[in-house]
């Protein structure tokens, strides 16, 4: 579990670049309280051995903060860890039995409960200039209500590709820097803690998918490479729907998990009304882990 | 805004018409004909669930009561004879009265009797260990002492002495289900008549290895020496592979054999007084020694 | 490097050959020995020995009880002195066989010169019996009657034997030095294996970290001159040596599941099976003594002893100096399947392949947390099992359901439980499982055979009534 904290800190440094202090707060925030409620909660109420030594909890309270604005008031954070590890987690019978992924959790209950809250990008406060404003993927979905086509869009704000990957463009802490976010991705695959397969399928089907509505339509829909780059994609493909718990085991779940999460984020951020789909496919993907993990196994030896 | 309210009213109650004729034909048509006794049998019962009749559940049970003809093979023991007085008034059966039994832990060998000669750090079960060697102690029948009993134990009728090593039965809370006997891969307990107010006496030592082997392993052991046997006056005792066993059907409860007995490995329980070893003993003494004269004459 | 491995699961735990240098040493006579009459597998021997009985060497002492079983010979000269049950390794009892040492006289017959004999005789039914006779078990663990193993059931061929050297176990040496030493007389003994399966081609599967034994085996087939026996290197990986395993790696086929080797055309032959072989059918040597390391990071005094079979485990210790220390876990065999020993009285077996001392930092076992699905067990196991699935289906009993899952076809390798991180102890419930399913499956069949020989019975028992 060390090793998810250790691979999360590159796009822990460069959200602190672009958001300066009062990111380090809110994740600092964000954090102690996961902790904190797991050990009481564990200590107390489930009056079970704890559980805060395995670093779990810091997890869920780092991917937590990370999906938050960084101008998100610090109560509000608390809400969200409380949501994510008293109700996702240890109401489930903690860690190893939770069914969502926790942060993800947290972050939904804080998205449709404090939508204000959660849509307001402030000005970056941080050591480089950024730009601040809606995200990209808010941006487009609101020019494309005003009738303008994607292209005009993209134009006036000024989006291009290599700020999307070296991220100063608007967001919360995770969606900022799709490189450093990567880069954890690589040394996790190395270090052989996830299975590369469920991010890899993710990413397939996300390009697939908008591929083709691209090249049906390029005015109305997004291309391939803005979907892959854009909103909470590289976190949650790479950080979430990995989780080992709300993940399924086998070769084959794994790739049918990332190929309906891939395609359900779509679906969203095409016809949904909100603009960003990661965090909801992930959560509804996590629910049919269970009937995946029946359906496929691995292969046995000697056997068909 | 009239029309719409009209609309909705119409569909959701002409959906709820249709949805209810459904649900009337379905289950119309896969209705399951049951005895109305079954349940009400299951009513009776104690809901334990804990399968000690034999049967998967309380359920199970009651169907299985309401088929048979009589009740002579079917016994709750957790509801005792209560239970199937009111079951047999339900189905009209002959109340067949069952004394009450009580699990009888069949191992004394505490630490300070069986010298330990090995360490177990494997996984604390008893069944894991038990495949994988004899035990901690020179007793290779004896218990184990990782619990598995108490695991069983849905009643929490069980516990680990930690002074002992040994399981402890409450028999307050002891429903004679018998899933410790099962649970058990060394079968040290057993299920006994609960006898006259609590009171039985049994030998408590399951070592089949011949006497001073028993004896080395364990202080309290049963070395099969037949004194007990020799002693009882009713024939309730037999020796069979290096062990004594007392048949709970003949004991009379004279505690004679527990006087006797070398090791110590014949338990009373339950009785009010404690055993005055000396007076039974001299008792017995003066019984065998008319014995013999009335031979002689 | 060499790429021949089995393909699924596996696990590399540090080899850590530390006796690899000891040479092989003739263990001195223990005072008495005690021949357990179970040291293979299948039915225990029937002894043929009355007390107060002189026994020499190589003398039959017990007979075969049962197809599957085989014979027992003294191991030493002198006075039969009980024939009685005694506490194994594991401290249960067993039958056993006393014999007070008196000398050291070997039965007639048998050759005891070190002159290799490289002619092979002609009758392979002769052969076969001559390695009944000299009750040679399979030494690779499961001490399997090789006589059994030689004679496939009708309609099923032999392609190809393999002589199994991986000797994967981390600790172990045993068979490395009997490559290096009697590697001449094992190439001899896989001769023979290969001829009695119709002069099939033989492999002899080496791990690469032994290269010395590599070369030293290539050298001798070259100089010998057999056709058809080969030295396959392989990738070094545990559970390698494991027979399925070992199958699916040389010929690339996987033995099914409840399937003998045979069903794919291999035969499977461990290295101090060969050499016992060749002693047998050259030497008219029995099995009464074979290799095992001593080791143990604890240990000061590693050696690789040449051990009559039946000699007390207390009496090889205290030759070699007494117990360690800080020694507080006897294991005999390997680290990774190998059984902790619970009285060290007991004497070795044929099968015995090491005796272990392993520290208390060694063996202990960190506190159990809890399962987090990551599945590194099942990517472990060499059978390609799920034993998370299995050990949660252990726990509730759910005898169907692991059979359904294969829980029968788990080896015991062990791969599942030093992967997992939560430290959950997966195989100490499997192996459990295991067990019940196989109780459950034979009970099965037992009573399919039951109620065909009743329908088969039934008809004529019903005129028989009518008559």
């Amino acid at each position: 579990m060390l090793d998810v904290v250790i691979a999360l800190i590159p796009a822990a440094i460069c959200s602190f670049v672009f958001y300066g202090w009062r990111e380090v707060l809110l994740m600092a925030v964000s954090i102690a309280s996961c902790v904190l409620l797991e050990w009481a909660v564990t200590k107390f109420m489930l009056k079970k051995p704890s559980t805060i030594g395995d670093f779990s909890a810091v997890i869920t309270g780092m991917l937590l903060a990370m999906n938050l604005p960084y101008t998100t008031p610090l109560w509000v954070v608390v809400i969200g860890a409380v949501v994510a590890i008293g109700v996702a987690k240890l109401t489930f019978g903690g860690i190893g039995q939770n069914i969502w992924n926790p942060a993800l959790v947290g972050r939904v209950f804080l998205l449709v409960s404090f939508p204000t809250y959660m849509t307001t990008w402030g000005a970056p406060q941080g050591i480089v200039d950024a730009v601040s404003g809606p995200t990209p993927l808010g941006a487009i979905q609101e020019g494309l209500l005003q009738g303008s086509t994607v292209q005009e869009i993209m134009a006036s704000n000024g989006y291009s590709y290599s700020q999307m990957l070296f991220a100063n463009l608007g967001g919360s802490a995770g969606e900022v820097c799709a490189l450093a976010l990567l880069a954890g991705f690589v040394y996790l695959c190395i270090r052989k803690v996830i299975k590369p397969w469920i991010t890899l399928s993710i990413f397939a089907t996300v390009a697939l998918t908008a591929l083709i509505f691209w090249g049906v339509n390029p005015e109305r829909f997004t291309d391939p490479l803005f979907n892959l780059l854009s909103g909470g994609l590289v976190l949650g493909a790479c950080f979430m729907a990995t989780d080992y718990v709300t993940s399924p085991m086998s070769l084959w779940g794994g790739v049918i998990f990332g190929v309906g999460i891939g395609f359900l984020t779509m679906m969203i951020r095409y016809f949904g009304s909100y603009p960003e789909g990661v965090s909801f496919a992930i959560l509804i993907m996590n629910s049919v882990v269970p009937l995946l993990n029946m359906w496929f196994h691995q292969k046995k030896f000697g056997r068909k | 805004m009239v029309k719409i309210i009209i609309w909705t009213i119409a569909v959701v109650t002409v959906l709820g018409l249709v949805l209810a004729l459904v649900l009337y034909l379905v289950a119309k048509r896969f209705k399951v004909e049951e005895d109305p006794r079954i349940d009400e049998v299951e009513k009776a019962m104690p809901g334990a669930n804990c399968g000690g009749c034999g049967f998967a559940g309380c359920r199970a049970f009651a169907e299985a009561a309401v088929k048979a003809p009589n009740l002579d093979n079917n016994f709750c023991p957790v509801g005792g004879n209560e239970t199937m007085a009111k079951v047999a008034q339900i189905l009209g059966y002959e109340v067949k009265e069952k004394a009450p039994m009580v699990a009888v832990v069949r191992c004394n060998g505490t630490c300070q009797a069986r010298p330990r000669i090995n360490n177990y750090d494997g996984y604390a079960s008893c069944k894991v260990k038990a495949a994988l060697y004899s035990g901690d102690t020179g007793c290779s029948y004896g218990c184990l002492g990782c619990g598995d009993c108490v695991n069983a134990c849905q009643f929490g009728a069980l516990s680990m002495d930690p002074e002992t090593g040994l399981p402890v039965v409450d028999q307050e809370k002891c429903t004679a289900c018998g899933a410790c006997v099962k649970a058990c891969p060394k079968h040290i307990i057993e299920l006994r008549p609960k006898g006259p107010r609590g009171m039985r006496v049994f030998v408590s030592c399951v070592n089949r290895d011949k006497g001073p082997v028993a004896k080395k392993a364990c202080a309290n052991a049963c070395i099969g020496c037949g004194i007990c046997a020799k002693t009882c006056t009713k024939e309730a005792i037999v020796i069979e592979g290096n062990v004594a066993y007392i048949d709970p059907a003949k004991c009379k409860l004279c505690r004679e054999c527990e006087a006797m007995c070398p090791t110590g490995a014949i338990h009373g329980v339950g009785f009010p007084k404690p055993l005055d070893k000396d007076a039974v003993k001299a008792r017995i003494k003066e019984r065998q020694l008319k014995e013999k004269e009335a031979k002689d004459e | 490097m060499s790429k021949h491995t089995f393909s699924i699961g596996g696990v590399h735990p540090h080899d850590s050959k530390i006796s690899r240098e000891c040479a092989i040493e003739q263990l001195p006579l223990a005072p008495v020995v005690y021949l357990q009459l179970s040291q293979h597998i299948g039915a225990p021997a029937k002894p043929i020995v009355a007390v107060g009985d002189k026994v020499k060497v190589g003398q039959p002492i017990a007979e075969p009880g049962g197809f599957v079983s085989a014979f027992i010979h003294s191991s030493v000269s002198g006075t039969v002195k009980s024939i009685a049950p005694r506490p194994d390794l594991a401290g249960n009892p067993q039958m056993c066989i006393e014999i007070a040492v008196e000398g050291d006289e070997w039965a007639e017959g048998i050759d005891l010169s070190d002159t290799l004999v490289t002619e092979i005789p002609e009758d392979d039914k002769a052969i076969i019996e001559k390695i009944r006779l000299a009750g040679v078990v399979g030494l690779g663990g499961a001490t399997f009657p090789t006589h059994v193993k030689l004679s496939p059931p009708p309609g099923s061929k032999c392609e190809m034997v393999i002589i199994n050297g991986c000797e994967c176990e981390p600790y172990l040496t045993s068979d490395f030095r009997v490559l290096l030493e009697k590697g001449e007389q094992m190439v001899v003994g896989a001769a023979i294996l290969s001829k009695v399966m119709g002069n099939v081609p033989c492999t002899i599967a080496i791990e690469v970290n032994k290269p010395e034994a590599i070369a030293h085996i290539q050298e001798i087939i070259g100089k010998l001159g057999y056709k058809g026996i080969s030295v396959m290197p392989m990738k070094m990986r545990y559970p390698q040596g494991s027979e399925k395993q070992l199958i699916d790696a040389v010929m690339h086929r996987q033995v099914g599941s409840g399937a003998l080797p045979i069903s794919v055309g291999a035969v499977v032959q461990n290295v101090g099976t060969a050499l016992a072989v060749y002693d047998a059918v050259q030497k008219n040597k029995p099995l009464v003594d074979n290799v095992l390391s001593v080791t143990g990071e604890c240990f000061p005094h590693q050696a690789n002893l040449q051990v009559r079979v039946g000699t007390p485990i207390k009496y090889i210790i205290d030759y070699l100096g007494g117990m360690p220390e800080d020694a507080v876990k006897v294991i005999s065999g390997g680290p990774m399947m190998g059984r902790a020993i619970a009285n060290l009285e007991a004497s070795t077996l044929k099968g015995t392949s090491a005796i272990l001392f392993l520290t208390a930092k060694q063996t202990l076992r960190a506190p159990e947390t809890a399962c987090i699905r990551c599945g590194k067990c099942a990517g472990a196991c060499p059978m390609g099992l799920e034993p998370f699935l299995l050990y949660r289906y252990a726990k509730v009993n759910d005898l169907e359901a692991l059979e359904q899952n294969a829980a029968q076809d788990c080896i015991e390798c062990g791969c599942c439980l030093y992967s997992c991180p939560a430290h959950i102890p997966l195989l100490d419930n499997i192996r459990q499982a295991k067990g019940a399913v196989l109780g459950a499956i034979r009970a099965r069949a037992a009573a399919a055979k039951a109620a065909a020989e009743a329908a088969t019975v039934t008809p004529s028992a019903a005129e028989g009534s009518k008559k």
